[in-house]
């Protein structure tokens, strides 16, 4: 039975066969939340692998160690990750662009291949096995936790502060101007993006038997940017729908067998070449609609510039 | 000479560093984006060599001309499939992020699943393994000198990297191409108003850029005798978008310098704390140079960016 006609016809059936997915999806969503609050800020920050590392790490050390329940383990890394957030955004959200998304990535590198790879209590790179993991049971709390984020998302883009991060993001130097802190502004959204991210990992690992660094890399920073730009970032929705159609869409197209990953990244490239806003967004008048050769400039450029402080 | 022979490699890996991510300089210097398809291109490039010389037997000598060509015009995909639509459209700068990642996955999916029968077993039959080009693709001879070991492989990738170095950084001063190219990087509309083809120019700075990574790639995948699916994901990608940083993005100069800086960073880590903790080192210390000297190692001018 294809997956589309399962997933009408049999949910039942098709939530008994594919729990592993539906728990991914919802990870993956938080991620896409987490990493959204700083691109709503206008911020291209990808340390959200290295902040999901450490909510999953803490969490299972506390339980190995410790035997610690998982909801004090979750906040334990939650609180951790609130706390390297503020100690590394502090430094680095004065940068922009590609260095701060760099600078971000090299942050959740230097944690991995530096710490976690060398320290006895991560188990030096050979994976944690985790024995308290709860692989079906931990799918309601991923889920009630996604619709929570996702409503705090939604009405946090009405308030005050929501409307600062967008008058951040459309033009730096204007929102200064309107006495909005920016940097007060940019570190909050880097440190909720943090803390939702060491709880999507935390959850994930409860998730899972193993804890392996492997998970934290690059390759999880980029997959999740790729989540939230596809979906769209002008809202919360677009990241959830984003992550949750880009994890199902291997276990959707498995009619394209070896051929899969392929189709991912064609499809990539379709959304973002004729959806450029994301899927989720509304067209936009405002935005210039350059034509071949003229492309809008960046707010942000590199250089100096791009190191000045607010 | 331990000390010695390490600082060596470094030297040698730094230079292919430098080479790739002078890639990435280019791309972003004109074009103001990073271009995550420049390791498949690194990937692909060695993938041609290797393919010519092991499946179809053409020397060396001929097969690594006909990568970077190669990888030159899958600079052309590149700027045709997931740059130029972009730009028409005005999309978004983080949007050529996803499309080049786009094709990145693409290109190393093709590879990972092409084996000895199906429609690329003329390029790869080994699927997501990893292979070296046979024995005797290169005269493994081997030179010492004050106690250290000089493969011919890595002189020759010494050689070609420093040369290719100087006579990009001549193309962009004193060429009328490379005159275009500033005027680009400077300001498109502009330049466009002057009678350059922004385009064009842009056409062939990806594929240039394309070409060096072809070329980085097949000098890698001999030196270090490893062609895989994931050899630009893995060794480069991020190395090289390290070293942009390091030497300050846009600066041809401190690109190279970035690359060798790269290198010995990994080379001394390696030394004192282990294999383990050398990428790591490598990441804190970039870590630490954005967060106290952003602008990079070379990144002191603002106008002048390519």
């Amino acid at each position: 039975m294809g997956f589309f006609t399962q997933l009408v016809t049999d949910p039942g059936g098709f939530y008994r066969g594919h729990e592993l997915l539906v728990a991914q999806c919802g990870i993956n969503a938080m991620l896409a939340v987490s990493i959204w609050f700083t691109l709503y800020s206008g911020q291209l920050a990808l340390a959200t692998a290295g902040f999901m590392a450490i909510g999953g790490y803490t969490s299972v050390v506390l339980a190995i160690h410790g035997h610690v329940p998982l909801p004090v383990g979750t906040l334990a890394g939650c609180v951790l990750a609130a706390l390297a957030g503020v100690a590394i955004g502090l430094p680095v959200l004065r940068l922009r662009g590609v260095f701060l998304a760099i600078a971000t990535i090299a942050f959740g590198e230097a944690l991995r291949f530096g710490l976690i790879l060398n320290l006895p209590l991560t188990g030096r790179g050979q994976g944690l096995t985790n024995l308290d993991a709860d692989p079906t049971g931990g799918i309601l709390p991923v889920w009630i936790s996604v619709s929570v984020l996702g409503y705090l998302g939604w009405s946090i883009t009405r308030t005050r502060l929501g409307h600062a991060w967008a008058a951040i993001r459309e033009d730096e130097l204007a929102a200064a101007a309107a006495a909005i802190h920016v940097r007060a502004h940019k570190l909050a959204a880097f440190v909720i993006g943090a803390v939702i991210a060491a709880y999507a990992g935390a959850l994930d690992a409860h998730l899972n038997f193993f804890v392996d660094p492997t998970e934290y890399g690059f390759d999880r920073a980029v997959q999740v940017l790729v989540f939230a730009v596809l979906g769209g970032i002008g809202s919360v929705a677009g990241p959830i729908v984003g992550a949750v159609g880009l994890t199902a869409l291997p276990e959707a197209a498995r009619w394209a067998s070896d051929y899969r990953e392929v189709l991912y990244g064609v499809i990539l490239m379709l959304v973002v070449v004729f959806r450029p806003q994301g899927l989720v967004a509304r067209r936009r008048g405002t935005r210039p609609r350059g034509r071949a050769g003229r492309r809008p400039r960046p707010r942000s450029r590199g250089g100096p510039a791009a190191a000045r402080t607010d | 000479m331990v000390i010695g022979q390490q600082l060596l490699d470094g030297v040698f890996i730094g230079s292919i560093y430098a080479l790739f991510a002078l890639g990435y300089t280019l791309v972003f210097g004109v074009l103001d984006i990073v271009n995550l398809a420049h390791s498949a291109v690194f990937m692909l490039g060695a993938v041609f060599a290797y393919s010519l010389v092991a499946l179809h037997g053409v020397p060396f000598g001929l097969a690594a001309p006909v990568g970077v060509v190669a990888a030159a015009l899958l600079g052309a995909v590149i700027e045709f499939a997931a740059l130029r639509p972009l730009r028409r459209r005005g999309a978004p700068p983080i949007a050529p992020l996803v499309s080049t990642i786009g094709l990145a996955l693409i290109a190393v999916a093709l590879i990972e699943q092409a084996r000895g029968t199906g429609p690329l077993s003329w390029l790869w039959r080994d699927g997501a393994n990893s292979v070296s080009f046979p024995a005797g693709t290169v005269p493994q001879t081997t030179y010492h000198l004050a106690g250290l070991i000089l493969p011919l492989p890595k002189v020759i990738t010494l050689l070609v990297s420093v040369g290719l170095m100087f006579a990009l950084a001549y193309i962009v001063r004193r060429t009328q191409s490379g005159r275009a190219m500033r005027a680009v990087a400077e300001n498109p509309g502009a330049a466009a108003l002057l009678g350059v083809d922004v385009n064009r120019v842009i056409l062939v700075t990806v594929m240039g850029a394309s070409a060096l990574a072809g070329l980085a790639g097949i000098l890698f995948a001999v030196a270090i005798s490893d062609v895989s699916p994931y050899i630009g994901r893995d060794e480069v990608e991020l190395r090289g978008l390290a070293v942009i940083v390091l030497g300050g993005m846009g600066s041809i100069p401190g690109t190279i310098l970035g690359g060798y800086a790269l290198g010995l960073i990994e080379a001394l880590a390696l030394l004192a704390f282990g294999s383990n903790a050398r990428v790591g080192i490598a990441f804190a210390a970039l870590f630490l140079m954005l967060v106290l000297r952003p602008q990079g190692l070379l990144g002191s001018r603002l106008t002048e960016r390519v």
